[in-house]
């Protein structure tokens, strides 16, 4: 989604969010997110107004002081942005993929199964699978922190009993252009 | 009443375990990550960076245990891990290949940022009517909109970043003020900064006239 941003041409407009519109955000990432109240609190405080910043494509950025938080596409589900996924990593269910795959997952490209199934990936286990169209958080083997942000396109489940095309797409990752822009 | 001061203790009694009832808000701490300063990655992924020798010198001298971490020599045997010898040598081969090109290309930008040219054009929009342009700021660092508004207050006339036909980005000021923004540029007034004064181009262009 980000591969290419660059912000002075795909940036339409930047808006404050009204303050209704916000309290609706901020149930909703709660509801989404695995993340307690007072932490997101401490990440977007209530007083700190939410900007809005709308991109081409229906792509929606949300930011507080300029520092992207949230990104929406469209009516669909929020995502964090890296960053804020590597200060807290816990509130997305997490894949990860085999080494091999890093490469490419850095180039931009969605995940195939055979990497996540693989012995060096990571799928959530059989009773906290995941249906297709979740968020979730891209690990690499070996590594700390995460990779990137991707939505599932298909259950976990059905990676496992597939392991054929896409698994995972992604939404944004390591050194792709939103990641170079620390503020907007 | 005895019962009931038996039971008054109690009550408060699994409360205690937890303070207050439910537990008092406590944000829960962002995990403090390092992110090398050469490529922006966090330093485990310099390895799949542009510049990784680069990465590797910074991180030697600013992180020695991490550099330990990553770059000792069981740290990349363990590395290897899942990955056959032959993916990894491929592996190895295309991050080299990776970073020559990225050095190439950042020749290339520096190359072209020392041939690049400050073009300040007047152009006759009538007769004694002048409006003056202003190609390849953007070479030096400089952002166009805010020299266009520094442009527009200092000598209160419009000034605008427009696109020319070529597609490129340039400042138009209203008014013949070439001369006046040579001066700037020397004296490095406001966003104008860093821009060599022999770079700087003055040229003029008149209209052509329609009878010929």
């Amino acid at each position: 989604m980000f591969k290419k941003f660059s912000p002075s041409a795909d940036i339409a407009g930047q808006t404050p969010v009204k303050s209704s519109v916000q309290r609706a955000i901020r149930a909703a990432v709660l509801s989404q997110w695995k993340i307690e109240p007072e932490t997101l609190e401490a990440i977007w405080p209530k007083k700190e107004g939410l900007v809005h910043v709308k991109c081409r494509e229906h792509v929606s950025i949300y930011t507080v002081h300029g520092e992207p938080i949230i990104i929406q596409h469209f009516d669909g589900p929020y995502y964090p942005t890296l960053r804020l996924v590597h200060k807290y990593p816990y509130i997305l269910p997490k894949v990860g993929v085999d080494r091999g795959a890093i490469r490419f997952l850095l180039a931009g490209a969605p995940m195939m199964c055979p990497g996540l199934t693989s012995k060096g990936g990571y799928l959530p286990p059989a009773d906290a699978a995941l249906p297709a169209g979740a968020p979730v958080v891209i690990h690499a083997e070996g590594k700390e922190h995460a990779v990137g942000i991707g939505v599932t396109k298909m259950g976990t489940e059905d990676m496992r009993r597939i392991n054929k095309d896409v698994g995972v797409e992604l939404i944004t990752y390591l050194g792709d252009e939103l990641w170079a822009l620390k503020s907007l | 009443m005895p019962s009931k001061k038996n039971q008054a203790p109690t009550t408060p009694a699994p409360a205690a375990d937890e303070p207050d009832g439910p537990p008092p808000p406590e944000p829960v701490p962002p995990v403090q990550v390092l992110y090398c300063a050469v490529c922006s990655y966090p330093p485990e992924y310099c390895e799949f960076g542009s510049s990784l020798t680069k990465c590797k010198e910074w991180i030697k001298e600013t992180h020695p245990d991490l550099y330990e971490k990553y770059y000792s020599e069981d740290a990349l045997t363990s590395k290897v891990g899942t990955l056959s010898l032959e993916a990894q040598a491929k592996l190895e081969k295309e991050a080299a290949k990776k970073e020559a090109k990225a050095e190439a290309k950042a020749d290339a930008a520096l190359k072209k940022k020392l041939a690049s040219q400050v073009t300040i054009k007047r152009i006759e929009r009538n007769k004694r009517k002048h409006v003056t342009s202003i190609h390849g700021l953007e070479a030096f660092g400089v952002d166009l909109k805010k020299a266009a508004k520094q442009f527009s207050s200092k000598f209160a006339t419009g000034a605008s970043v427009t696109k020319d036909v070529q597609g490129r980005d340039e400042i138009v000021v209203q008014g013949d003020v070439s001369y006046e923004i040579v001066e700037m540029i020397e004296a490095e007034a406001g966003v104008l900064k860093g821009i060599p004064p022999d770079k700087v181009d003055v040229v003029e262009e008149k209209k052509k006239k329609g009878g010929d």
